[in-house]
């Protein structure tokens, strides 16, 4: 629906993006692509040359692989959980009628405007201090010995700090969602004699089905991804090294740049199965 | 839903969620009044939560120590670059995708999507070399451009979101009363996008704020930004939590106020357009 | 002035193709209406005037230069949209204003000409305003005054009623009858409703599937339609179209006959039915008249009250002379 005059408009008012976000894009994944089949080490000699697939064969061989990996799905896998269930909780509470919902909403929406650096140098600090922290004063009040968070419980308090990042998202998107229901299908249910119970399984839940599988992907990419929490925590320390933890420390810590670049493509390979998910979902939408 | 509900219903409703919402908001609470208190108020256990001598002192020694203010400049001059060198490059795109869609357009659109996936430490070290190569390593313009790229996908798509909702006969309306193409943009469909402008903005100064990968990795003194500043505290000498949530609370407070604004429209955004 | 020629004009969007070749010629000054079923091009062939689609092929030109390739902005024609197009973010006096702006008139220019059309428009009260703030009636007058201030050397109107309810329809149907007499300039109007085509037109182009169907004035088409198409679009309520036995008597494959051109009695008359349905509307009574083997439904109009009801056996008698005869392709037997 337009003229030639406008549609070559259209394309070159397009092309910077394009030709941006492709360069973006390609020249340093062709270099990831191109280190991971080197010997490659800055300090220790630079390039070394040409070594076929033994950086794949090596970064899946290594010890840290595996657990790393375990270490990343535990992570994805629990902070998602704990987000979509309290957040379903959560959003149907907030769709409830109240007094000073507005604030209410402003409350639990704030943590994830909390920088990642911030929300896991408090947590560290100022709560899970074995010594000084709250929850040791916490359980000290109750008489129980003071947990070392950090070294003795790593994995679950790097969720918990995820999870108290993720929690609004998940919660904000299900509550816009639960809101777009039409609220005369639940009163039909009501009128039709189905019990609150049944009405959140057969109506509610189903409704937000789509909103739920939005969740999961968009926070299994960021989440895959996170790297601030433990940058700041633990190091990696204490079993809580991740995938892209594991990455970063044989790129930039022990400047393997070989071996981390094989690492890079697994994780881009795993990051690309779950886009395709996300993006035929997405894709739907836009037909609409 | 103006459902009818029962005072007492409505009141309990109203006590569940303020317990929960508060219990949520507590870390940043407790953030905000440490940040006043004196170092030894602040471990003090059993911990005072009130009532204590509300001191600034903190505030002045932060700035004063770790030069607060220049963290804060490139926090400000990279979220702020980023966002509107993303904005000057995502208009016309989104311009011509909601306008005058062609063939490819959903394909384009999905691709763009695409690349935000790309795992940042899949190409950590390319990124690395190339700002070694061009001596961008620790600058500002450097970290900038990096931060577009990140959010530029979603710039482009809150912002097609958003031009798709305008009718396209004003634009054709602009055209036949003589507007050329860029008064047709500047005129009639910027200042009718305001609001949606306005949120893309927002969100993207948000994610800008708040990137801690690429913050993290490609700055050391210079060019680094408040999340750098406050990484910087996470070594054992800077366990001062008085001082500490100080920092925090400068970090974290104009992204705050602005995320409480920009709520509704962060939904979108960061669903690309599937959930509004 | 705004004489607009359309020279073997095609439109084709991909492998569909919306108009044939066609000519057609737009005299100025002339009151020119395109009607049809939806889809039938009207729209299209108004934006390829406007230069908001490009021709396949063919050429288009407007006051004697060529125009074909030209920018809509370069054309010098104004348009009204459907939807008003108005913008919303701008007040009435700076929406009339926005043509003459882009065109980098003087501010005292400008503020005289916008002036001047919100006094003809009824509009001066509302000038502050903006869209949004206004009834469906004074949003259409602000796109008519957004157009007529820059002096256009034709105006094109794409179906501009057809979001106003029945009675501000025919109010401003007058008023865009009244504007063209007192500005004489070519107006091109795109519409589906023929009750429109036929008050406002100086010439009615008929299309169908792209096709020029019939050019002539309302009432030539009234009259003397070309065939089956027009003479069933033209009229209200619509002609009897009968095949068959009574057609073969006209020797003819369709004949036609107009509900204004049907007598009532209730005992003679060669054609005979029930009536199914009767409208008393006062100044005239509609009967919908089934079994009478000719159609399965004739329509008549009789003037005044007439007092058949459901039910009652009824004659018709088709005034001989008005009877439209076509052939087995649907045209017009002379």
């Amino acid at each position: 629906m337009a003229t030639q005059h406008s549609r070559t408009a259209a394309r070159l008012m397009l092309a910077p993006a394009v030709i941006l976000l492709l360069g973006w894009m390609l020249v340093p994944l062709t270099m990831t692509l191109l280190f991971s089949f080197k010997q490659y080490l800055p300090m220790r000699g630079g390039d070394l040359g040409w070594v076929g697939f033994d950086n794949y064969i090596r970064f899946v061989g290594s010890s840290a692989f595996w657990p790393s990996v375990v270490t990343t799905l535990v992570i994805v896998g629990s902070v998602l959980v704990i987000t979509i269930v309290l957040g379903v909780l959560l959003a149907l509470l907030l769709d409830q009628p109240m007094w000073g919902q507005g604030v209410v909403r402003i409350l639990v929406i704030a943590p994830f405007f909390v920088m990642p650096t911030v929300s896991a140098l408090v947590w560290k600090n100022m709560f899970m201090d074995p010594v000084n922290g709250l929850f040791a004063h916490l359980w000290k009040f109750f008489g129980a010995t003071p947990i070392s968070w950090l070294s003795e419980a790593s994995m679950t308090s790097i969720i918990m700090i995820v999870s108290w990042q993720w929690l609004p998202f998940a919660t904000l998107i299900l509550l816009t969602a639960i809101q777009s229901l039409d609220s005369e299908q639940l009163e039909a249910a009501e009128m039709d004699g189905a019990p609150p119970l049944s009405r959140f399984g057969h109506i509610i839940l189903p409704h937000l089905g789509r909103a739920i599988a939005i969740v999961v992907l968009i926070q299994t990419i960021f989440l895959l991804g996170v790297f601030a929490e433990i940058f700041v925590t633990t190091q990696g320390s204490f079993g809580t090294r991740t995938l892209t933890y594991l990455i970063f420390q044989r790129v930039l810590e022990s400047q393997n740049v070989g071996l981390g670049s094989a690492g890079g493509v697994y994780a881009i390979i795993l990051a690309n199965i779950l886009a395709i998910f996300l993006m035929r979902i997405v894709g739907k939408n836009l037909d609409r | 839903m103006a459902r009818a509900v029962t005072p007492r219903r409505k009141a309990v409703n109203t006590a569940l969620a303020w317990a929960v919402g508060l219990l949520i908001f507590f870390p940043i609470l407790w953030t905000i009044l440490t940040s006043f208190k004196t170092e030894a108020t602040a471990i003090a256990d059993p911990p005072v939560w009130l009532f204590f001598d509300w001191t600034l002192e903190n505030y002045a020694v932060v700035q004063e120590r770790s030069d607060y203010s220049r963290f804060l400049w490139n926090s400000i001059i990279i979220a702020g670059g980023s966002t509107l060198l993303g904005l000057i490059i995502a208009i016309p795109a989104a311009w011509s995708m909601a306008f005058v869609p062609s063939r490819f357009t959903k394909d384009i659109l999905l691709w763009m999507l695409s690349t935000k996936m790309l795992p940042a430490v899949g190409v950590l070290y390319p990124i690395y070399l190339i700002f070694i190569q061009f001596g961008l390593l620790d600058t500002r313009i450097g970290l900038t451009v990096v931060i577009m790229f990140i959010n530029l996908p979603i710039i482009v798509w809150m912002l097609y979101t958003y031009f798709k909702e305008i009718p396209g006969e004003i634009l054709e309306a602009a055209r036949m009363d003589g507007a050329t193409l860029r008064e047709e943009i500047l005129y009639v469909l910027t200042p009718m996008a305001i609001p949606g402008i306005a949120s893309t903005v927002l969100l993207n100064v948000i994610l800008a704020w708040n990137e801690a990968f690429w913050t993290l990795n490609l700055t050391a003194a210079k060019a680094a930004p408040l999340t750098a500043f406050i990484a910087s505290y996470s070594s054992p000498e800077g366990l001062f939590y008085a001082k500490l949530s100080a920092a925090s609370t400068m970090a974290i407070a104009p992204i705050l106020i602005l995320g409480w604004f920009s709520q509704k429209q962060l939904v979108r955004g960061l669903t690309f357009g599937a959930v509004k | 002035m705004g004489r607009i020629v359309l020279e073997q004009v095609t439109k084709s969007f991909g492998e569909v193709t919306v108009i044939p070749p066609l000519d057609l010629t737009i005299e100025d000054g002339e009151f020119t209406v395109f009607v049809g079923p939806s889809g039938c091009g009207k729209s299209t062939l108004l934006r390829l005037i406007a230069g908001l689609e490009d021709v396949s092929s063919g050429r288009i030109a407007i006051d004697g230069t060529e125009a074909t390739a030209l920018s809509p902005s370069k054309r010098r024609l104004a348009m009204v949209f459907q939807s008003y197009a108005l913008y919303p973010h701008m007040t009435v006096r700076k929406n009339i204003a926005f043509p003459l702006r882009m065109a980098g008139m003087d501010k005292a220019e400008q503020e005289r000409r916008v002036t001047q059309a919100a006094s003809v428009l009824n509009l001066t009260d509302y000038l502050e305003r903006r869209p949004g703030q206004l009834s469906g009636g004074q949003r259409q007058r602000v796109a008519i005054g957004r157009a007529i201030v820059r002096e256009p050397s034709a105006f094109l109107f794409d179906e501009p009623l057809s979001n106003l309810d029945a009675a501000l329809r025919v109010g401003m149907r007058l008023e865009i009858s009244e504007l063209h007499k007192r500005l004489a300039t070519t107006m091109i109007y795109v519409t589906h409703d023929q009750v429109e085509a036929m008050t406002m037109a100086d010439k009615i182009v008929v299309l169908r599937a792209g096709h020029i169907e019939q050019v002539g004035s309302p009432l030539d088409l009234y009259h003397n339609p070309r065939n089956v198409f027009v003479a069933g679009f033209i009229g209200s309520p619509t002609m009897n179209l009968i095949t068959g036995p009574e057609a073969a008597k006209h020797n003819a494959r369709t004949i036609g006959v107009r509900p204004e051109h049907i007598t009532v009695s209730a005992t003679e008359g060669p054609w005979s039915g029930t009536v199914a349905v009767s409208e008393h509307l006062g100044s005239d009574t509609f009967f919908h008249v089934h079994g009478t083997g000719l159609a399965d439904s004739i329509t008549v109009r009789a003037g005044g009250e007439v007092g058949f009801r459901h039910g009652d056996r009824i004659h018709l008698t088709p005034r001989a002379d008005v009877i439209h005869r076509f052939d087995d392709k649907g045209l017009r037997i002379a």
